[in-house]
């Protein structure tokens, strides 16, 4: 009966994997819904390309919260590129649980916030490093 | 009770001759009998319905939306199918009939909150667009650099935001009274905020979150030895109390229809008549204007110079139809049928879940609201759990903002009660808060 519920989905809000933070993040973003009140903040450590290190910390619905604990987990040791290209229908593949309309909101909050952690970071660069050539 | 039929069936037959003005005398009368629960869930057709998993509904959600009865569907209906047509211009039968209809709504909705007369009550399409009215047509005209408003901590944003927006423009100022960790008015600090000679006191008369039933009287009188006029926001307590805006003293007051037993697109503005005289247009077009020449108007009387464009004739013709319905209950019974399932629900949680956070005044202080949260359990989740039983809460900030962040909340889930619900919905509410914290335990 429990669909939205399932035993790994409750297990992923009650011990959220890379739940915390990184001393020095390459990049960061803090999302949130605020008609809910779910809250993430993404932090992201970028080698060559890679994203080797990731954490997030949070409040909010046990959706939002585990869906941020899968998709950590998903995109440690993917490169930028790989990472960018999540789609929400990949996510909520992940997440693997029927998410009615409403709630929608609450399980793509985490990939929303890693693709503007990625968004700033980019930007952020081409204002330090103009693109040559 | 005995009296409902009579007098139903009298107003369907007097709906086209009930004068539009001069309504009749106060609503208070001699004392209901007791709210009769079966009875009335009979009304409610909604209240025979299953979800999908067979369970009947526990509707918990009345603070922001109400079911409709029978007799408001009818009324609707009868507008569409016997003589749905425009008012105030055809001169034929069933426009006539239209219009009678309309403005026999009109005379009902007055008589549910004892104005004065029926010309007073403007109708619109909610208590938000009643404020935004007022905001619009008497702010930007009354309002000027440095003026203050002062509202509460505890303001729906409908009462909130048109004032935002009217003191931005206008370089004014907004106050705000605090409240207490019980969800009380600090008065003090009210009585404070008037030394400011604030232009406009705006406060809501029930909250819709924390379910403080003001003190509307002395909050008014307050504000007018200030000389400051009052819009009282009563969307929460239309619906559930008896309502007297001459024996408040209020200068605006507003509700609306769809949490009053009334179709949606229904609301009510009432202002005393030299206000809205003063008032310029808020919305321009036909049926506002007495006269319409290419470079200039004069406008209609009031209330119909604020009506313009076709009205939702059917959702007005409804919220009559309700106010009709609620005063042959009795509003004196609602109140005491729904503090009777206040008291009985803050105990009833309490007792199934004694870690419950419960926010806001003891039940005998406030409306029929009650908003709570489980500790480590987003009200979301709680409101997704429930819902598979059948029961509807609402999960989120009640449009209450800077109220949740005054107490510090991201959100919380609220179950809000009308003259239908019944202490075995509270029982199936306890019942699903238990299930929600065996799941989330597990």
């Amino acid at each position: 009966m429990d669909d939205l519920y399932r035993d790994y989905i409750l297990e992923h809000y009650r011990r959220p994997h890379n739940f915390g933070v990184l001393d020095d993040p390459t990049a960061t973003y803090e999302g949130s819904n605020p008609l809910c009140g779910d809250r993430i903040t993404m932090m992201l450590g970028i080698k060559d390309g890679v994203v080797s290190d990731v954490a997030f910390t949070g409040r909010g619905c046990a959706i939002s919260q585990a869906s941020a604990s899968l998709l950590t987990d998903e995109i440690k040791g993917k490169t930028v590129e790989e990472v960018e290209k999540l789609t929400p229908d990949d996510l909520l593949d992940l997440i693997g649980i029927e998410i009615s309309p409403a709630r929608l909101k609450c399980a793509l909050l985490s990939l929303d916030t890693v693709a503007h952690a990625l968004a700033d970071r980019a930007a952020s660069h081409e204002a330090a490093e103009p693109e040559r050539g | 009770m005995a009296e409902t039929t009579t007098t139903h069936s009298a107003i369907h037959h007097a709906v086209a001759e009930v004068p539009a003005r001069h309504v009749g005398a106060a609503p208070a009368g001699p004392a209901h009998a007791p709210i009769d629960p079966v009875r009335v869930r009979a009304d409610f057709p909604i209240l025979g319905t299953v979800n999908r998993f067979g369970k009947p509904l526990v509707y918990l959600d009345s603070a922001a939306s109400s079911l409709k009865p029978q007799a408001v569907i009818d009324a609707v209906d009868g507008y569409n199918t016997q003589y749905s047509s425009n008012i105030h211009r055809g001169i034929y039968e069933i426009a006539e009939r239209a219009t009678g209809a309309y403005e026999a709504a009109r005379a009902s909705t007055a008589r549910l909150i004892n104005a004065p007369e029926a010309a007073e009550i403007v109708f619109v399409r909610n208590a938000t667009e009643a404020i935004n009215l007022v905001a619009y047509s008497w702010g930007r005209r009354n309002i000027g650099r440095g003026d203050t408003i002062v509202l509460t901590e505890m303001e729906h944003h409908a009462n909130l935001v048109p004032w935002q927006l009217l003191v931005q423009e206008k370089d004014g100022d907004l106050e705000f009274i605090p409240i207490t960790d019980e969800g009380i008015l600090r008065l003090e600090v009210y009585e404070a905020l008037l030394h400011l000679r604030p232009k406009l006191v705006a406060f809501t008369h029930v909250s819709n979150m924390l379910g403080t039933i003001n003190p509307v009287k002395q909050l008014t009188e307050m504000a007018h030895a200030a000389g400051a006029l009052v819009l009282i926001d009563g969307a929460q307590a239309v619906p559930h109390m008896p309502v007297d805006v001459q024996a408040i003293g209020a200068d605006f007051y507003v509700f609306s229809g769809h949490k009053t037993l009334a179709p949606t697109g229904s609301g009510a503005l009432w202002a005393r008549r030299e206000l809205l005289e003063a008032m310029p247009p808020f919305l321009a077009g036909g049926d506002m204007i007495r006269e319409v020449h290419l470079r200039r108007s004069e406008w209609n009387d009031v209330p119909y110079k604020f009506e313009a464009g076709t009205p939702d004739i059917s959702a007005a013709i409804g919220m009559g139809a309700a106010a009709e319905y609620l005063m042959d209950l009795g509003m004196d019974a609602v109140q005491a049928h729904e503090r009777e399932l206040t008291r009985y629900a803050m105990e009833a949680l309490r007792r199934a879940i004694p870690t419950i956070e419960m926010y806001g005044p003891e039940a005998e202080a406030r409306g029929g609201v009650v908003s709570f949260n489980l500790p480590g359990i987003h009200p979301h989740d709680v409101a997704q759990i429930l819902d598979r039983s059948g029961i509807c809460v609402r999960a989120g900030h009640h449009c209450t903002m800077p109220l949740h962040e005054r107490f510090d909340l991201a959100a919380t889930a609220r179950a809000s009660f009308n003259v239908y619900t019944i202490r075995e919905e509270i029982d199936a509410l306890a019942a699903g808060l238990r299930e929600v914290v065996r799941i989330f335990e597990r």
